[in-house]
């Protein structure tokens, strides 16, 4: 019953056999142990388990491990170990921890991976172009505003790193 | 919220699939981006024994011009469809449209394939669909069938779409000089979803005078559909502020809209006149009229 996968998860590659039922975001957590990705909603609208698939944001509550078959994800852990980190924090974390885009912290590594996702399409979003590419993560401390300077600082300080 | 468990194929062509939900029949269930399908299947409302994910074959993705029409394949996401280039120069609707389907991550992983098949009451491509007379290509083991828009939509999550048929694809008529369209939506806070949603081609002759019209609505009742009552009201006539409300308060004409939590069935049908007057004004403003 069991089906072989092989991904590439924050630059390691795994090979395993998996319940095709398996979702994506109960092996990245239980079989893999990275439990930086959160589960909240389970009903695909919180956001909580946004991992990048080949680049894009994605809810891996969403996907199954099998559907995941060849790709290259991105979660949480592996944030800092993007080459645009430059072996420190990624610009989105120290974003989050300069401009206070975190209180209880649940929504966070949902937030920073959709928003890697954005600022990797458009390194220069206004206000309103961050707030619809976090559309779909809640978060219910913060009310957003922090967030969205979080993103902002972020966005700042890659385009000076790229220049 | 784990699904049953079931039998997983990942057909890497279309042939390969096609043998297979021959095979399997009722049984089977194709899944393109799983975002109507896995959230069904997480709740145990839908328990199919074999699964074949379509996801991999790679030539249902393109988007392309072929023959003087648009053709859209069955897996292209809702991003795809969003950032094509082609389609913002031939066919700016189904941007437009892409644009308001859900968000980032579900926009990432839904297909236009899955919209159209799943068929659901408050999807977004459907009204757009209608409004282009656009073509559904279903393929199965015994050949391929053309349908057109108007008649695919039957019911409540229910299609033209036979068992054993794939959507491989879609295919948009080109609009002519003094053609415009737009998409209007009120959406569903949490989901996204449509509560009405209206797209509206117009397409314009001498004097403003309004020369063809089609508008898709959505959201509204069990099916997505033509607004046949509305569009006759203004063909052949001057597209005055006046003639376009009078016309969308016609778009629920025939229709039992539905009601649920989210909006009763009078609140529907007063947000279809809104939006799809909003959607006549920005299709108009877009064929060359006066802002109206
Ligand atoms: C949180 C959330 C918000 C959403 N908001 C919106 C919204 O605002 N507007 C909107 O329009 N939609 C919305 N959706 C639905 C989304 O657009 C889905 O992606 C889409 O309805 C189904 O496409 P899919 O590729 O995911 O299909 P799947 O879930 O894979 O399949 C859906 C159904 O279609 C069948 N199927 C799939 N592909 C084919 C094919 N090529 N041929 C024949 N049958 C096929 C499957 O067997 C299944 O029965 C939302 C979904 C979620 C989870
Ligand atoms: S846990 Fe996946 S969207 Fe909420
Ligand atoms: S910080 Fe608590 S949910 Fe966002």
């Amino acid at each position: 019953m069991g089906v072989e996968i092989q991904v590439h998860v924050n630059g390691k590659s795994f090979q395993n056999e998996v319940d095709p039922r398996l979702l994506l975001v109960h092996y990245l957590r239980e079989v893999l142990g990275l439990t930086g990705t959160h589960i909240g909603c389970e009903t695909s609208l919180c956001g909580a388990c946004t991992v990048l698939i080949d680049g894009h944001p994605v809810k891996s509550c969403t996907m199954l491990a099998v559907q995941a078959d060849g790709a290259e994800i991105t979660t949480v852990e592996g944030l800092s170990s993007l080459p645009e980190a430059g072996g420190g924090l990624h610009p989105i974390q120290e974003g989050f921890w300069e401009k206070h885009g975190l209180q209880c912290g649940f929504c966070t590594p949902g937030m920073m991976l959709a928003a890697v996702g954005l600022l990797r399409e458009n390194p220069s979003p206004t206000h309103a172009q961050i707030r619809r590419a976090l559309d779909g993560n809640l978060c219910r401390c913060t009310g957003y505003q922090h967030i969205v300077e979080a993103v902002e600082y972020a966005a700042r300080k890659l385009r000076a790193h790229k220049r | 919220m784990i699904p049953a468990a079931f039998e997983y194929f990942a057909p890497k062509s279309l042939d390969e699939a096609l043998r297979l939900v021959a095979r399997h029949g009722d049984e089977a269930k194709l899944l393109a981006g799983g975002h109507s399908l896995l959230p069904l299947m997480k709740l145990r409302l839908s328990a199919p024994r074999y699964v074949v994910d379509i996801g991999r074959i790679r030539s249902l993705r393109s988007i392309r011009e072929e023959g003087g029409r648009i053709v859209i394949g069955a897996l292209a996401t809702h991003h795809d469809v969003e950032a094509s280039e082609l389609l913002r120069i031939t066919c700016p609707l189904l941007p437009e449209t892409a644009a308001e389907i859900g968000d980032v991550q579900v926009r990432n992983r839904g297909t236009v394939g899955g919209s159209l098949a799943h068929a659901d009451p408050a999807a977004d491509y459907p009204a757009a669909i209608l409004a282009l007379d656009a073509e559904i290509v279903a393929t199965s083991s015994s050949g391929t069938r053309v349908i057109p828009a108007a008649e695919y939509f039957v019911d409540l999550l229910t299609t033209q779409l036979r068992p054993g048929e794939i959507l491989t694809e879609v295919r948009i008529p080109r609009t002519g000089e003094n053609s415009g369209a737009a998409y209007r939506k009120l959406h569903q806070p949490a989901s996204h979803f449509a509560l009405a949603g209206a797209a509206a081609r117009v397409t314009l002759g001498p004097g403003e005078k309004i020369e063809s019209v089609a508008i898709g609505i959505t959201g509204v009742a069990v099916n997505a559909y033509r607004a046949t009552a509305a569009e006759q009201m203004l063909i052949g006539k001057k597209a005055a502020p006046k003639l376009l409300a009078e016309a969308a308060e016609k778009v629920t004409d025939g229709i039992d809209p539905l009601g649920d939590i989210h909006a009763s069935a009078a609140y529907r049908r007063a947000a279809a006149a809104v939006y799809a007057r909003r959607a006549l004004e920005a299709a108009i403003a877009r064929a060359g009229g006066k802002k109206a």
